[in-house]
């Protein structure tokens, strides 16, 4: 079996950015490429389009054999040889389940998404940022992604959510955010104050079975699924796929997402922004009015 | 390249004749096969449910509910074990009306929900609680969506057969399953662990018998004009 043999050179991303100006080599490929999968987008004909650039999955093949396998694995399942190091694991491609995404739950992400989230990388997890491979590369790896799975060759892409210009922040903005907090019961899992302490919290698994853990507000942390604003909407609007993370979309009205976006901002007290600041200068006035978020809090679930 | 191509190419002849056969399933008849699924071994005992920390749900249940991914009764049988043909005629193929699936006391109601693939499936949230429901879909595609109290039900379906785990991530003792089949011919065990397949002309076919812990087990039977009868004996594990 001499595709076993084939030597997974390069370990983690950073490693292999290291050597990115080097030839690749044009030895037949281990990367298994499923296009007997009936189906299956193949590797010679898959494309991307973002913006204007089409990436191409033959390109893309060989980039990924330099930069994504150590985690990704030959087979594009997650399995690569660095994987076993690696919490949360890498992502399986064959599943085609994403976590950043336009698109609403349980459809396959956007070029753009996917190629954002590579250009941004997964703060606080092993995924590293691609921003120093050029948009043209990025494009191919895109669509080299694409072949893993017969999904991109028999679904479209759902339809990208429609963010709606963002309201004015106001306090009342975030008294609302806080009630929907509240109410939608957010708090179950990130708690009350978004240390990621809520009841539910150390029970969570993702989808793969793995512990996981929700998003703490208050560490300075930055969202893995991008960071401004419009982001931070988008995020529990479609929820993050294979993970706990609820979609809300079917149940938040647009402006009051806007008003959550608001509040979820105060949460994040490591992390100065314009509506903490807002909240401290309330809150120093009016804290003894607000009713503490959680189990016992009117208009939360009775 | 070329074998691949027509390896490819037989596949689907294959497929388009399996289809043809099926696509005109002959009129349902007045066979059916009967029987009970029981267990040998120890299996996993039924664990109470602490739902203390959701009082809306744990008040709704006089004496807490048990754990159901093995339902066991007197005579060591199984509940909720889903009984099918899987070859032979497997009846309507498409659905007229859809299937209802509850979330109430922080339970799923039915525990195992069967439907058709593509059948219509809403999915009530009949608590003071919200829930996030879950289906970790494999062959079809996995989502998963807050359902607040109040919300209108989630109208959905799925596209291919497949026994999907549904979980609620926010109550981490919810758990059910979506039987997805391509066959109408179905029947999930009671209490007593007896099934009934009824409509069934006479013929020959598979039955196969699913549990969520022990997969499944198969066996042909050949059905007259009355009750024919199949008997399923799964090995239990403790864990
Ligand atoms: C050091 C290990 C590592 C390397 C190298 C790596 N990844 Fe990842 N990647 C991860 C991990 C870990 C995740 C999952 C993070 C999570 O689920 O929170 C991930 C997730 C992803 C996702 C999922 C995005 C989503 O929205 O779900 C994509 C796409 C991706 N990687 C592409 C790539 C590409 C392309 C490369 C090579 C250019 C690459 N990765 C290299 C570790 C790595
Ligand atoms: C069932 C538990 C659960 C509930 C309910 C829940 N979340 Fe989350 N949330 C999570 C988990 C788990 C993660 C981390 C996912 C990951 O790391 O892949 C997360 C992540 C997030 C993130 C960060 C995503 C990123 O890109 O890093 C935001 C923002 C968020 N949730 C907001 C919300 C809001 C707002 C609500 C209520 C409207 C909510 N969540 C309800 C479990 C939950």
């Amino acid at each position: 079996m001499t595709l076993k043999k084939f030597a997974v050179t390069f370990a983690l991303g950073s490693m292999a950015l290291l050597t990115a100006g080097a030839t690749v080599s044009t030895a037949q490929s281990h990367v298994n490429s499923p296009d007997p999968l009936l189906g299956t987008p193949s590797v010679a004909t898959e494309t991307s389009n973002i913006d204007g650039i089409t990436g191409h999955a033959e390109s893309g093949k060989h980039l990924y054999r330099r930069f994504c396998i150590g985690c990704h694995g030959p087979d594009g399942n997650g399995q690569g040889m660095n994987a076993q190091w690696i919490d949360p694991k890498p992502r399986d491609f064959t599943e085609a389940t994403f976590k950043c995404r336009s698109t609403p739950t349980g459809t396959l992400p956007t070029d753009e998404d996917l190629y954002n989230a590579i250009t941004r990388g997964f703060v606080t997890t092993n995924m590293p940022s691609w921003r120093p491979l050029n948009p043209q590369q990025r494009a191919d790896l895109v669509a080299f992604i694409k072949t893993w799975s017969p999904r991109w060759a028999k679904e479209k892409p759902g339809a990208s959510l429609n963010i709606p210009p963002e309201t004015a922040i106001t306090i009342e903005s975030i008294l609302h955010g806080r009630e929907l907090f509240q109410k939608l019961e957010c708090w179950k899992c990130h708690g009350p104050e978004g240390h990621a302490d809520g009841p539910s919290a150390s029970t969570l698994t993702d989808s793969k079975g793995n512990p996981i853990l929700p998003f703490n507000f208050s560490t300075g942390e930055r969202f893995m699924c991008g960071d401004s604003n419009r982001d931070l909407y988008r995020i529990f609007m479609t929820g993050l796929d294979g993970s706990p993370m609820p979609s809300f979309a079917d149940v938040i009205q647009p402006n009051d997402a806007w008003d959550l976006v608001h509040f979820l901002r105060t949460l994040q007290v490591a992390l100065p922004n314009q509506e903490l600041t807002l909240w401290q200068t309330y809150k120093a006035a009016h804290g003894k009015d607000l009713k503490p978020i959680g189990p016992d809090s009117a208009g939360g679930a009775q | 390249m070329r074998m691949k191509f027509f390896a490819a190419l037989a596949l689907t002849v294959a497929m388009g004749s399996a289809l043809m056969v099926f696509a005109t399933p002959p009129p349902a008849g007045s066979g059916s096969i009967t029987g009970k699924v029981t267990y040998t071994g120890t299996p996993m005992k039924m664990k109470p449910i602490d739902m203390s920390k959701e009082p809306s749900c744990a008040k709704q249940h006089a004496t807490p509910i048990t754990t159901e991914n093995v339902a066991t009764g007197p005579g060591n049988t199984l509940q909720w074990v889903v009984v099918y043909i899987s070859a032979g005629d497997e009846g309507t193929t498409t659905a007229s009306q859809g299937v209802r699936y509850d979330q109430k006391g922080c339970q799923y109601l039915p525990h195992v929900l069967t439907m058709l693939a593509g059948q219509q499936l809403q999915i009530y949230n009949d608590d003071q609680t919200s829930h996030n429901i879950h289906p970790l879909a494999k062959v079809n595609q996995e989502w998963n969506k807050s359902q607040p109290p109040g919300s209108p039900p989630i109208d959905t379906k799925w596209d291919k057969p497949e026994f999907i785990a549904v979980k609620c991530n926010i109550h981490p003792w919810m758990h059910g399953y979506f039987a997805v089949l391509k066959t109408s011919h179905v029947s999930i065990t009671g209490e007593d662990g007896t099934f009934d397949i009824k409509g069934l002309s006479p013929g020959k076919y598979t039955v196969t018998a699913w549990q969520e812990q022990y997969g499944t087990k198969t066996q042909d039977v050949t059905v007259g004009a009355g009750a024919a009868t199949a008997n399923f004996v799964f090995t239990a594990t403790p864990y």
